[in-house]
């Protein structure tokens, strides 16, 4: 069964809706890009990697690179400043020894309580605070990550795939092809940086509720979809740390997709086409696809309000990027006179006009064709712009959920699709405020002993991930039951315990 | 592309295969019988062939895998290469139904049976051959299949012992209109509906074209090709597996080793080359950072649009950024002016985030840095016309790739016209060229008529040869012939020969 996305039928048993706390603290935000296929113990610049323009850390090895012994020197140029607190050694060590789930992260990747290849043959890859990049990691238990988490204080973790062997041997196996990537989750980045060109309230790193909403519609389109096309059940939204978000689909059937197949779920779900020169971004055939007449329902509602209201994409001459989509020349016409004559007209009275001045008699094609280009220019305005680079590739590694982002202090916490709507970036709790809240804790106000991160207000996306790894879990095991043996034929490594 | 140049296996040497001791199968199917045209390859030839057939079939069939690929690099459609293949079909793998009583039919099935375990054998080694060998078989196979006698191709299809399930009556009511809308059909028009685990069509999910729910794919009944094409490709692609890792194995018979290593030899050139000998242009001193503005001049539609992009924004996003840096390189300019070019370039930005984020991936494009294997290859090579062309289209806000592509028709004639080409014909020449997809006849029609004075003249003169003046389907080679051109009788005419790129 799909969620369904209204958040009423929530049951008691299914996912806690998560209520942070409000904060009306505004940072300056931009997102940290996925890194790529970087080579070992890689030396990289934090900067590089958390506050890069464009995303542009997809690029495989192109994370700068020293060998060990140069990253083994400690790095001169690094200082701390006020950005870096967050990311600070002993904030770090406080971070992974009170807050961090380990548990349920173990089980989240291990996909069972017992340990298994599944969590052992994992890549972690650590970003230290000496700007080093470990990667290639792995640990058999969650307390051995632990364990290394609080002594090395890594300010970032990345995930990659599950590999045939244990990725720390793979120099040891004899051939090549014995050490290959075998399973993980799909996933998908989504990043303001995508949205530039019509985003107006902020630039760059900076982030606010208004622009927020571009990420919200998308969650909800891509959520829908997933569940209700592809039959994925379980899937984590997680916020990014400053300005986009991840998804993760946990489910077994994705774990096991190889590339073409993730290719596949891209292109279902990418609708825009082209660059800055390439005109139209949107061309889609009619009858629309049930996907995208479904999307665009979803979407219609925040066209009016994020759009129309809030972005205001055509105020005074950007109202020629309206004009350009619009295919009929003698409306084009009739409207560029109505508004160079009355340059201070929202956009949403320039939306208005197209149909009434098409109506008293400037259209010289038929009405269905504008109303497709209607469409057309709403999908171009809200429809998801995934970054296609992140998830089409098994072995791609994506930041960890739960982690601190170094420049925002804030933490990598679930974003629950049922209510996209009620998260707020901005409130989202930050590592130094979660100690803060440790440390005030009264003792008395419970009768037994409790865990640290549930004195603080991570404790609602805890509740929640708690939640949904047990979903995931519960299916694993049914499956196992099931007879999911005898359809798995000889590959019985996920069997072995 | 695919070089033809085959010349280095010896033609004459003939001798008897026995298949047999080279493991290629058992021996009870010595001699199959073809009852249908099309082939899933899935037993492997038995009988016995000359040395001088196995070659000759081989050729023959790579002959026709190279006019596909040529066919995928111009983005040719299904129907355009359906018609472009027609006649090196007949010619090289002649392939025809039970119903066209051709005489040859069961020769011309061992043929294409013999041929397609050759190549596979031929390309198992590494994994980019295997991956090209797969997608030219796919689209071969998809060719054929389209065009087989409907009948036929039925009878073939049932032998296959595809898991189908059909959609039935009561599902199909509550799901027409969808599934309709789906497959882009208008209401109302009857049909069988076939109900698979979406991972089956791949293709299909992947370009919106068909209906999803819950995991599984409803497909019509007419896209049985994409489930079957798909089909093939999955077999392939797990033989392709096996074949490679039993290729040791293979290895003993030391009279095909030389014809097996040359046929993938010919396989493995697929682009244009760059060549080192691109940088070094006579009479054109060592490059600077201040130069390239006026060299810019000389650069293809593609860097000069990043080279103005980059003027206009102070800036480039990331693959732009790549794809300029290794052509800067390409034509000699070195890494520190290259450093400073790029520094200069970023006008609005602080050393320290410059030094920090993107001085290294200048470095690593150098192969100053980065893996041994990098520094080893001196970073990477100047992209080709076609790796240019095949890659991802450009996203919001970046700049990358072919502007005959990736732009408009109405922004590629308004960048034309801003980097000076007014003149009508051409113009229209290009929008001809860009909208059959032709992009690198587009670039050269430009060429031409930019150089035009110039190429009258080397041609006149007969100081430069034909090839000189080949298509070109290099950026760098664009360049330096365009420099070249535009400093004739400064004792730089001529010079071309000799260090062209290889084809
Ligand atoms: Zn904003």
């Amino acid at each position: 069964m799909p969620h369904s996305v209204t958040p009423e039928t929530a049951s008691a048993d299914e996912h806690p809706a998560i209520k942070p706390e409000q904060s009306t603290q505004d940072v300056a935000m931009d997102d940290a890009p996925s890194l790529g296929e970087a080579e070992d113990s890689a030396k990289v610049n934090l900067e590089e990697l958390f506050d890069d323009d464009d995303s542009d850390g997809e690029f495989a090895s192109s994370a700068p690179v020293k060998s060990e012994e140069e990253a083994s020197q400690p790095a001169a140029t690094f200082k701390i400043s006020d950005k870096s607190q967050y990311s600070d050694p002993d904030v770090m060590r406080a971070f992974y020894q009170r807050l961090f789930p380990f548990r349920y992260f173990f089980q989240w990747l291990n996909h069972s309580a017992v340990p298994s290849t599944d969590f052992a043959h994992r890549e972690f890859a650590f970003t230290l605070s000496n700007d080093v990049l470990q990667r290639y990691q792995s640990f058999p238990t969650a307390d051995l990550l632990r364990k290394r988490c609080i002594a090395d204080t890594p300010p970032r973790i990345d995930i990659g795939p599950i590999y045939s062997t244990n990725p720390r041997d793979r120099k040891t196996v004899r051939k090549a092809s014995a050490f290959r990537p075998v399973s993980r989750e799909l996933v998908f980045d989504i990043d303001m940086d995508a949205y530039d060109d019509i985003r107006t309230c902020c630039t760059g790193a900076n982030i606010c509720q208004k622009c927020w909403a571009f990420i919200t519609m998308s969650i909800k389109v891509v959520d829908v979809a997933l569940r209700e096309d592809f039959g994925f059940k379980h899937v984590l939204w997680v916020y990014s740390g400053r300005r986009g978000a991840h998804a993760w689909v946990c489910d077994k059937r994705a774990r096991e997709m190889d590339d073409s197949k993730r290719r596949a779920v891209y292109g279902y779900l990418e609708v825009l086409k082209g660059g800055d020169q390439g005109g139209k971004k949107v061309n889609v055939w009619r009858p629309l696809h049930p996907h995208l007449e479904r999307s665009l329902n979803i979407l219609k509602e925040h066209f009016q309000t994020t759009i129309l209201a809030e972005q205001d994409p055509w105020a005074g001459e950007n109202a020629a990027h309206l004009l350009n989509l619009i295919p009929d020349t003698k409306l084009r016409e009739a409207l560029q006179k109505k508004w160079d004559s009355s340059p201070g007209r929202p956009s949403a009275s320039k939306w208005a006009d197209i149909d009434s001045v098409a109506k008293s008699g400037a259209l010289s094609k038929s009405s269905k064709e504008l109303l497709e280009a209607k469409q057309d220019i709403v999908l171009e305005y809200t429809y998801p712009r995934l970054d296609a680079d992140v998830g089409k590739k098994l072995n791609h590694l994506l930041k960890s959920p739960f982690v601190v982002h170094p420049a925002t202090g804030r933490i990598c916490v679930p974003i629950d699709p049922r209510n996209a709507e009620d998260f707020d970036p901005l409130s989202v709790p930050k590592v130094t405020e979660l100690l803060v809240e440790i440390d005030t804790w009264k003792e008395e106000d419970v009768e037994k002993k409790i865990q640290d991160w549930e004195k603080t207000s991570l404790k609602p996306y805890i509740d929640y991930f708690r939640v949904f790894v047990a979903g995931l879990l519960k299916e694993e095991k049914e499956k196992e039951k099931g007879g999911v043996k005898r359809e798995r034929g000889d590959n019985g490594e996920a069997m072995e315990f | 592309m695919i070089r033809h140049d085959y010349s280095r296996v010896d033609p004459k040497r003939r001798a008897y295969i026995d298949h047999k001791k080279r493991q290629f199968a058992k021996a009870e199917f010595a001699q199959q019988n073809y009852e249908h045209r099309l082939n899933f390859y899935t037993l492997p030839p038995t009988a016995e062939v000359t040395l001088e057939e196995f070659e000759t079939w081989a050729i023959n069939r790579l002959k026709v895998l190279s006019e596909l690929e040529a066919c995928s690099f111009r983005n040719r459609s299904q129907e355009e290469t359906a018609e472009y293949m027609t006649s090196i079909l007949n010619k090289y793998l002649p392939l025809r139904s039970n119903s066209s009583r051709g005489t040859n039919l069961q020769e011309e099935r061992k043929r294409d049976h013999y041929s397609h375990f050759i190549l596979r054998l031929a390309f198992s080694s590494t994994e980019e051959l295997r991956r090209r060998f797969s997608h030219l078989e796919t689209i071969l196979f998809r060719l054929r299949f389209r065009e087989d006698d409907p009948r036929e191709r039925q009878d073939f299809v049932r032998t296959l012992d595809l898991e189908w399930e059909e959609v039935g009556e009561d599902e199909k009511r509550e799901l027409r209109d969808q599934m309709l809308a789906a497959i882009g059909s208008k209401k109302g028009e009857e049909q069988d509906w076939f109900k698979v685990d979406w991972e089956r069509v791949p293709e299909l999910v992947s370009q919106r074209k068909v209906l999803l729910k819950r995991g599984m794919a409803y497909v019509p009944a007419r896209e049985q090709t994409s489930l079957v094409v798909a089909e093939f490709t999955k077999r392939l692609d797990e033989q392709l597996e096996l074949t490679a890792r039993a290729l040791p194995r293979l290895d003993e018979d030391d009279r095909l080793a030389p014809i097996l290593a040359h046929l993938s030899q010919s396989f493995t050139a697929p682009e244009a080359a760059y060549s080192s000998s691109d940088a070094n242009i006579d009479g054109l001193s060592a490059i600077n950072a201040g130069a390239i503005d006026t060299l810019s001049q000389n650069f293809p539609l593609c860097m000069q649009n990043l080279h103005m992009t980059l003027r206009a924004n102070s800036h480039l996003k990331h693959y732009g950024r790549l794809q300029y840096t290794l052509f800067l390189k390409g034509i000699g300019l070195s890494l520190e002016e290259c450093i400073i070019f790029w520094r200069r370039s970023f006008k609005l930005m602080t050393d320290d985030k410059f030094h920090k984020e993107y001085k290294y991936n200048i470095r690593h494009s150098y192969g100053d840095v980065g893996g041994d294997a990098n520094r080893r290859g001196r970073g990477y090579t100047p992209y080709s016309c076609q790796k240019i062309l095949t890659e991802a289209l450009p996203g919001p806000g970046q700049t990358h790739g072919c502007p005959y592509r990736t732009f408009t028709v109405e922004n590629l004639t308004g960048l034309l016209q801003r980097v000076g080409v007014q003149d009508r014909e051409v113009l229209q020449g290009v929008r001809d060229d860009v909208k059959k997809q032709r992009y690198h006849v587009a670039c050269n029609r430009v060429f031409e008529h930019a150089h035009k004075k110039e190429i009258k003249k080397v041609k006149d003169e007969g100081s430069w040869s034909a090839t000189d003046l080949d298509t070109i389907v290099h950026p760098n080679t664009y360049f330096k012939r365009s420099w070249l051109l535009k400093h004739l009788g400064e004792g730089n005419a001529g010079v071309v020969g000799g260090d062209r790129m290889e084809e």
